[in-house]
């Protein structure tokens, strides 16, 4: 162990919470300069907490929705027993270990924290459903950047259980090795639909999960057409390409309902904030996870479809009439574990490398910062969509 | 100028600018009544009308629908007076099998309302109740017969009821050139199988203009339908009239019928309180009190007979009021669109319509050669908003997000998109139970510009939305000073420049 590390830290000071809500609602990512994330150049990473755990060196860190969320004062209180204060941010990480460049995986299942017998979830490979993330031998903490034992990717220093970490293949660069985790929750949201041959789909956001999710299905269970919902130009233009050979139209938000009913040749009802479709797409995916994106999610989905919801949605206010009135199920997805495809069953991670190999998604990867500029980073990545860009990180290699 | 639901004053270079006004209204016949009695009697090329009735017969009365005339015309409508001396007529006759029908086409439906205006209350309360008033439904395979094909291949479809009429009366509105003859019928009553042999990018391209028969391919073609009705025994006792241009009267509104260097103080004022009110109206306030204004047109010609005969007179009446001698054609033509076009009666002038107005009115307004030079430009002043009705333009909505997004050729969105637009069970539903425009209807208003867009070299809207302007094709600029700056990038500096002061109508005759 040694001081003299930099990393971002958020910690446990509640006034900046609400300063940083108050200044994030009258600028996109107006929390960063006023919120509880601070710098910290004389950085004491984390003691290990038992024999096993490794110290790494992150190279790229991602900036992620939820760090966004974060960063903003407004994260759920959902959130408060599975994570511990302070904590360095950063889960999508790529870094070095003896040598190595590594992938972490960052959920902090029973492996990681020691636990024996581990929980059901976690037997069965499922690491986002472990029921013991405030138990064992670490803090509290969903994942690695949220949890005070670990540290996280947005510094010069960490540490991971080894069942966290992957190799980086060499055919990876590191901007494409940082995309890997996002890509695995998308993947994990887009095999959730379940989408069946003949079925229509809809992706609602195109950001970088959307982006992630429409080349998962387009690679994995393509479906008959696809509507992508997309704020921006270059969004919709990225969809159509990772879209590949699937049918697929790509509108703005506001036309999406218009644009399911052209898609599937229903009819319209309604007007106002209760225009819908009769019909509608087999299944949604919402990346975005807003009281508006669900809503448009209910109302473009045939009775009876599926809507999965990949967008952390927070606290949100959606008239569920629909939900109940067209037997639309409605199921979260969240992080990865083990997926079953073709009867096999595989780490989401092992494919999610596969996904950012071929559908080359490191090209989402749209600016890199210093830790020393992570304002400007946080409000670049806050505003990505309208600047033309999809993914931020934060670049430490040249700290080495 | 008109700019949309307000005006605008604009300076023009005053070296290379002239202004084409309309024609002053002509004055309009006294008697209407009397004239329509007497076009009855003494028709063209035909018997009289009372001579072709007789106790027994079925007799279908089918009439120009809500899109003429612009703006509505104040009642009585002059549909009105003809309708009822037709049924006085026929009921001295005997004929009991009468029906009436809004020969509408792909349009939307009329609404009861707008029915009692145009036939008035005493008609519409004696057969629309008996069910023998109604809106024509190009949907209805039921109520709709196809009667063979032209020397071209062209379908012929018309309403059953008037195939199996012993006499079809046909009364129409000929506010432009465009209008009578035997698009009245052929297109009026038909259906989207027949429709969609003229109303085409094809044949719109070929049409220079639409306002003169004999160079219009759209007209071609129908004149050849309606060769085939009539060699399929369909009569047709065709009632054409006239109006003259009084579209603002006497009121106050008088002063936008005036040329602007004939404006005294009182004019000034008059035009700076209209524009000043109209700015403190809310947007719904401001189109009320536009599409509420009713014109109070005179009469100028009525005809009868056979339908070719009849439209040759009705057409020279037209010209006689409309047509307006110009000297050559002009680099930049100006054209102010008005907040009302014949698709949009009591509703929304939405960027399609603009588009309509402005390339497939404004432009083909002319006889011999366009007004505005091949390569030169069109500006347009308009707020294109992207705004629709939804319950009258529907699949304009998608027509907007959809197509033009993918393309603004006329040729492609035909290919790619028209059929599934065309075949839509919803637009369907909302054609024939609401009062929705045909959900082809916004490809027939795309290729009405068909020609327009091949022969300028740029079109500009001035003080439009500019991500709607961008969609349509055109390049947006905030001033009329930024429109013609831009404008000499296509056609270089200093260019001639013509403002056709539209409406009231008028047609340049080009030399």
């Amino acid at each position: 162990m040694s001081r003299g590390h930099t990393a971002l830290v958020y910690e446990d000071e509640p006034a900046r919470f609400g300063a940083a809500l108050a200044a994030s609602k009258l600028r996109t990512g107006g929390g960063a300069s006023v919120g509880p994330l601070r710098r910290d150049d004389d950085f004491d990473p984390p003691e290990l907490p038992g024999p096993e755990w490794v110290r790494i060196q992150p190279r790229l860190s991602g900036i992620c929705g939820s760090d966004l969320a974060a960063v903003n004062g407004q994260s759920s209180r959902w959130f408060e027993p599975i994570i511990s204060l302070p904590f360095v941010p950063g889960h999508e990480v790529v870094a070095d270990h003896d040598g190595t460049r590594v992938l972490i995986e960052p959920v902090l299942g029973c492996a990681a924290r020691a636990i024996e017998p581990r929980c059901d979830p976690c037997a069965a490979g499922d690491l986002g459903n472990c029921e013991r993330l405030a138990n064992g031998c670490i803090e509290p903490g969903l994942q690695t950047g949220f949890c005070e034992s670990t540290g996280g990717g947005w510094s010069t220093e960490m540490i991971a259980h080894p069942s966290q970490l992957h190799e980086v293949p060499a055919e990876l660069d590191d901007e494409s090795a940082v995309m890997v985790e996002p890509a695995a929750c998308a993947l994990h949201g887009a095999l959730a639909a379940g989408v069946s041959p003949g079925e229509s789909a809809a992706v609602i956001g195109a950001g970088t999960m959307g982006l992630a999710a429409i080349a998962a299905l387009a690679r994995w269970t393509p479906p008959s057409a696809l509507l992508v919902a997309a704020k921006h130009g270059h969004q919709r233009e990225l969809s159509l390409e990772l879209a590949g050979p699937v049918p697929a139209s790509a509108v703005e938000p506001s036309e999406i309902v218009r644009a399911s009913r052209r898609l599937t040749g229903s009819m319209m009802l309604g007007s106002g904030a209760h225009q819908r479709v009769a019909g509608g797409v087999d299944v949604t995916i919402d990346c975005v996870g807003t009281a508006e994106s669900l809503r448009a999610a209910l109302a473009i989905t045939r009775p009876r479809g599926r809507v999965v919801v990949i967008g952390m949605p927070g606290v949100t206010t959606v008239d569920l009439t629909p939900l109940w009135q067209r037997e639309i199920s409605v199921r979260g997805a969240y992080t990865y574990g083990t997926e079953s495809l073709g009867g096999e069953q595989i780490r989401t991670f092992a494919l999610a490398m596969e996904l950012v190999a071929s559908a080359g998604l490191g090209r989402l990867v749209s600016a890199t910062y210093p830790l020393e500029r992570a304002t400007d980073a946080l409000v670049h990545a806050a505003t990505a969509g309208s600047r033309g860009a999809t993914k931020i990180a934060f670049d430490t290699r040249s700290k080495k | 100028m008109h700019h949309g639901e307000q005006f605008r004053l604009e300076k023009l270079p005053a070296d290379r600018s002239r202004i084409i006004y309309p024609p002053e209204p002509l004055e309009p016949i006294e008697d209407p009544d009397a004239a329509i009695r007497e076009a009855l009697e003494s028709p063209i090329d035909s018997e009289p009308l009372r001579a072709l009735l007789h106790a027994g017969m079925k007799l279908t009365i089918a009439f120009d629908d809500i899109s003429l005339p612009l703006p509505p015309m104040r009642r009585p409508d002059i549909r009105q007076r003809v309708i009822e001396a037709v049924l006085d007529l026929a009921a001295e006759a005997g004929v009991d099998d009468v029906h009436l029908i809004a020969a509408l086409a792909l349009h939307r439906r009329m609404t009861e309302d707008e029915l009692r205006h145009a036939v008035g209350d005493r008609v519409y309360d004696a057969l629309a109740p008996r069910g023998q008033l109604y809106n024509h439904d190009a949907e209805d395979p039921d109520a709709l017969v196809v009667l063979g094909e032209t020397r071209h291949g062209e379908e012929v479809q018309i309403s059953r009821r008037a195939a199996e009429s012993d006499l079809v009366v046909y009364v129409n509105i000929n506010l432009v050139a465009m209008d009578g003859g035997w698009k009245s019928t052929a297109t009026g009553l038909s259906g989207y199988q027949a429709l969609r042999h003229h109303h085409n990018p094809a044949t719109m391209k070929k049409s220079k203009s639409f306002m003169d028969r004999h160079s219009s391919e759209l007209h071609s073609s129908n004149w050849r339908q309606g060769e085939v009705l009539r060699n399929s025994g369909v009569k047709v006792f065709q009632i054409e009239t006239t109006v003259n241009n009084d579209i603002y009267g006497d009121g106050p509104m008088q002063v936008l019928a005036k040329r602007e260097w004939e404006w005294n103080l009182a004019d000034r004022a008059t035009f700076m309180a209209a524009r000043a009110g109209l700015d403190r109206m809310s947007p719904p306030a401001r189109r009320k009190v536009m599409h509420g204004w009713r014109a109070p047109y005179g009469l100028t010609s009525v005809q009868a007979g056979e339908v070719e005969a009849v439209h040759e007179v009705t057409t020279e009446n037209v010209y006689r009021q409309q047509l307006v001698e110009v000297e050559g054609q002009t680099d930049v033509v100006l054209f102010g669109l008005p907040y009302i076009s014949p698709y949009n009666v009591d509703s929304i002038m939405n960027p399609i319509l603009v588009h309509c107005l402005g390339l497939g009115y404004f432009f083909n307004m002319y006889r011999g050669k366009p007004l505005v030079r091949e390569g030169g430009v069109v500006i347009m002043s308009h707020p294109t908003a992207p705004e629709f009705n939804p319950v009258h333009h529907p699949s304009y909505i998608d027509f907007f997000e959809e197509v033009l997004v993918e393309t603004t050729d006329p040729v492609e969105m035909e290919q790619r998109f028209e059929k599934r637009y065309a075949d839509d069970e919803w637009y369907r539903h909302l054609y024939r139970t609401g009062n929705a425009y045909h959900g082809v209807h916004p490809f027939y208003m795309w290729y009405w510009g068909a020609h327009a867009l091949d022969h300028v070299g740029g079109v500009i809207v001035v003080g439009g939305d500019p991500g709607t302007v961008r969609r349509l094709g055109y390049r947006p600029a905030t001033t009329m000073a930024d429109a013609l700056e831009m404008a000499s990038d296509v056609v270089g500096p200093r260019p001639s420049i013509t403002y056709f002061k539209n409406p009231p109508l008028m047609m340049a005759d080009v030399k």
